[in-house]
């Protein structure tokens, strides 16, 4: 059980506090609930434009990085689809910095083309050396676009195409900061050697005058079931054979996503799972293969994923996958490839409970999703699964009706 | 109202009193060493067996990595599936690394299920049996990768520049080619086993929540091995380094690439020189973090790359100063130009103490932060004795960072910041 304590502040920020007295060390994190799929379809990659910007300077502290390296500190960010996510890890006598500039920057930044113009080339220069510049770094664009036909899931956090962030002007960029990095769409937790009362009186004093700013209202659109298969051919520069399959899962807090949690390790969980042994190991048709998900709030994609052997056909390699989900559609899973998969799964959580700072993120991602208690009761709700909810599960989400097959060719 | 444009009082991190935890040392029947960590409030450990089997001592390349990795692929006891059936059942992770000069074994897992999966850690050390079929499992999928691999212009990069420096024959520069791969034989895995495993060099480090009859239980399984304590000095392996005549290198491996990947690579003594430490201050002055120069100029102020490192190569027995980034296309050789002009401020001016105080306290606040946690701490430990240094190296260290002055840094700068010095590569 990770112990916490709750409260908000009048202009609707949400504070968190996890107390560990064994760490010398304080974390700051700061969720905003604004991720990609908050963008208009014309101007994507502005969420994670915008953790760029953050570092950017803020209205009156013109450099973030140098006060905070001066107070011991280090600090990073990340952006999905979902949200945002900023975190400071520094001595604890020196918190107050952390609280000093999360709140300088959440009550304006210091907007100027100069540093807009070099943050559009950093972040053009990141969308090159990861999708660009990389043997089979398109798949996920076109992956995302055949699965998903109105959900904002169906463009990357990096934007649908470069010429969004190269096109970004100054009045979007202010328009979007305006509209979600605001107390109301925050959440912060506070974790580490630091006690409730001081982290109380320090929000107060840093973030108590931050005006509100206005709850940003989601209407996302849901993306209707799917009802026939879908598939596409490329025919790429690389030297091998791919093959990606995905399966419209169910979202973040359902019981299902818990299933399909568990049916991913089952099939594609390291060397004793279902893919590898049966089409690495015995069958021979692929170099690799995984299955995955990206543990999305709202629904998301299980996918099947593998390298051919140089000389595997296309049509035999999908006709081995095929089988395999077959066989557990049929056959299910035994009790005991159940309780391996679970306890795979508890091991997992203790190991990223180990981190003060994890264990921050994570309050606040449970937070996010609606009660940062969930995170206690998250473990529970993996051991509840039965080998029946696999069963009907599997026949559910790997029903051919709700698949998308990329066939990735190499033209070498 | 706060007054936002004062920042909040702050400890200099360099004031902060760091103690780093001490280690248990233990010593098995057959004088292997074990260090113990007990450490940590969560139910999780994690024990390294660390050999002296890397690339150092193989005859054959690509050898040492093949061992190491196929080791876990059966036992005459158990196939590679039930190796890795049993682990996964304990939500156990084992995973194998192999270095230039050592190879390793790390498990984690919940110190519960500790007993069940150390025998069949040792049965590996003694018993794998590396079949043929396993072997060539791995020499297709090897292949495939590196197939992948040769076209990210960053990988191919970072092969050739180590080559430069070290030469193609040195185990700190030689790279892999298909026809490498090709060339394992089983015998050659058996034998290396043999002779780096079985009979091998070996010390064990173990950290987190440690059951009470750890050593006992390592004891038992490890300490009737024919292994040698690792200290063992034996008729050493040496390797000449032949470093390439030629400094400057301009590779063209995929005609429509976006990117340049950018290397900068100089010799560099080992750890136990007396500027080793101090270099360590200049190099985050110049490229190990975020506030560094590389970083502000060529990343933030000129949108160049998305990011511009520097770092000393973690090598035992030499080192050398590595810068790296993948840049623009069309900006590659203004960047190495904005590097080597970085490098000449560093020489002809002595830095401020602003920049020298934010440094320090970086610095000083990234070990504060390491220490945190027993899988980190006994990080530290390892990286210390397998470099053959003590505890005080590690104070001495931070002394270094206290004490250092801007006047040493630029003599510093002068001595090892030469851009005649540095072999340089660019590859698109």
């Amino acid at each position: 059980m990770i112990q916490f304590e709750k409260f908000t502040l009048p202009n609707g920020l949400r504070v968190i506090v996890h107390e560990d007295h064994t760490t010398p060390m304080a974390v700051v994190n700061i969720m905003y609930d604004v991720g990609a799929r908050d963008e208009d379809p014309n101007k994507t990659g502005f969420a994670h434009l915008f953790e760029h910007l953050m570092f950017g300077g803020s209205i009156n502290i013109e450099d973030y990085e140098t006060p905070l390296q001066m107070a011991g500190g280090e600090n990073n960010a990340y952006t999905s689809n979902d949200l945002t996510n900023y975190y400071v890890q520094l001595p604890a006598e020196n918190v107050e910095t952390a609280f000093w500039l999360e709140s300088d920057r959440m009550l304006s930044l210091a907007f100027d083309e100069k540093s807009l113009e070099v943050q559009r080339k950093v972040v053009s220069e990141e969308f090159k050396e990861h999708y660009i510049n990389k043997p089979y770094g398109d798949v996920w664009f076109k992956l995302r676009e055949m699965a998903y036909k109105v959900h904002p899931y169906r463009w990357l956090t990096i934007g649908k195409e470069l010429s969004h962030i190269e096109n970004a002007t100054l009045a979007d960029v202010k328009a979007f900061f305006a509209e979600h990095y605001n107390p109301s769409n925050a959440i912060m937790v506070v974790g580490g050697n630091i006690k409730t009362a001081q982290v109380r009186e320090l929000t107060e004093k840093w973030f108590g005058d931050i005006p509100s700013g206005k709850k940003w209202e989601r209407h996302t659109p849901e993306e209707p079931v799917q009802t026939a298969p879908r598939r596409e051919i490329v025919y790429a520069d690389v030297p091998l054979d791919a093959i990606y399959k995905v399966y419209h899962m169910d979202n973040r807090l359902s019981h299902g996503y818990y299933v399909a949690d568990l049916i991913t390790e089952v099939m594609g969980g390291g060397g004793s799972s279902r893919l590898f042994q049966s089409l690495v190991k015995e069958k021979k048709l692929f170099s690799n293969i995984e299955c995955y998900h990206f543990g999305t709030v709202d629904k998301g994609l299980l996918t099947i994923e593998g390298k051919l052997v140089k000389g595997v056909k296309m049509e035999d390699a999908e006709a081995a996958i095929e089988e395999e989900l077959e066989k557990l559609k049929r056959e299910g899973i035994s009790e005991k490839e159940l309780t391996k998969v679970k306890n795979k799964t508890e091991s997992a959580i203790a190991f990223e409970d180990m981190s003060v700072m994890t264990r921050c993120n994570n309050l606040a991602f449970y937070e996010l999703l609606g009660d940062a208690s969930l995170f206690n009761s998250d473990r529970e709700k993996y051991f509840s699964v039965t080998v029946e909810d696999v069963l009907n599960y599997s026949r559910k989400y790997f029903d051919v009706n709700n698949s998308c097959t990329l066939c990735y060719y190499s033209k070498q | 109202m706060p007054n936002r444009t004062i920042a909040p009082p702050i400890k200099d991190a360099v004031d902060f009193e760091l103690v780093l935890p001490r280690c248990d040392h233990h010593v098995l029947s057959n004088g292997v060493e074990v260090y113990a960590l007990n450490m940590g409030s969560e139910d999780t450990l994690q024990i390294n067996w660390v050999f002296y089997a890397g690339a150092w001592y193989e005859k054959k390349k690509a050898l040492a990595a093949a061992t190491n990795f196929l080791m876990k692929n059966g036992t005459s006891g158990r196939t590679a599936f039930e190796i890795n059936e049993h682990f996964d059942y304990y939500g156990a992770y084992v995973n194998r690394s192999c270095y230039s000069e050592t190879s390793e074994v790390t498990l984690h897992c919940l110190n519960k299920h500790v007993h069940a999966l150390i025998p069949v850690i040792a049965e590996m050390f003694t018993d794998a049996t590396f079949l043929e079929e396993e072997l060539a499992i791995y020499k297709q999928n090897s292949l495939q990768r590196l197939k992948v691999n040769l076209q990210k212009s960053e990988f191919v990069a970072g092969r050739l520049i180590d080559s430069y420096l070290f030469g193609e024959k040195h185990p700190y520069g030689k790279y892999n080619n298909a026809e490498d791969y090709e060339a394992l034989t089983r015998e050659d895995l058996v034998g290396f086993y043999e002779e780096y495993y079985r009979k091998g060099r070996m010390v064990i480090f173990a950290a987190g929540k440690l059951p009470e009859n750890m050593i006992a239980e390592l004891e038992k399984y490890f300490g009737g091995l024919p292994v040698r304590k690792h200290r063992e000095t034996v008729v050493g392996v040496q390797h000449k380094i032949e470093p390439a005549t030629e400094k400057k290198y301009r590779i063209m491996n995929d005609p429509n690439g976006v990117q340049a990947a950018i290397r900068l690579l100089r010799p560099f003594p080992n750890r136990h020189h007396p500027d080793f430490q101090k270099a360590q201050v200049l190099n985050n002055v110049l490229g190990g973090f975020f506030g560094s120069r590389l970083m502000g100029n060529i990343r933030e102020d000129k949108g160049y790359t998305y990011g511009i490192y520097s770092y000393l190569l973690n090598f035992i027995h030499e080192s050398g100063w590595m810068i790296t980034t993948e840049a623009g296309r069309d900006v590659a050789e203004e960047t190495v130009k904005e590097i080597y002009n970085e490098m000449e401020l560093l020489r002809e001016e002595e830095i401020d103490e602003e920049e020298l105080m934010m440094t320090r306290n970086f610095i000083i606040g990234t070990v504060l932060g390491d220490l945190d946690g027993p899988f980190q701490v006994i990080g530290r430990w390892k990286n210390m004795i397998l470099n053959g240094v003590d505890e005080a190296y590690f104070y001495q260290s931070l002394q270094v960072v206290r004490s250092i002055t801007a006047k040493e840094l630029q003599e510093l700068a002068n001595t090892y910041l030469q851009p005649d010095d540095f072999y340089e590569l660019v590859v698109i």
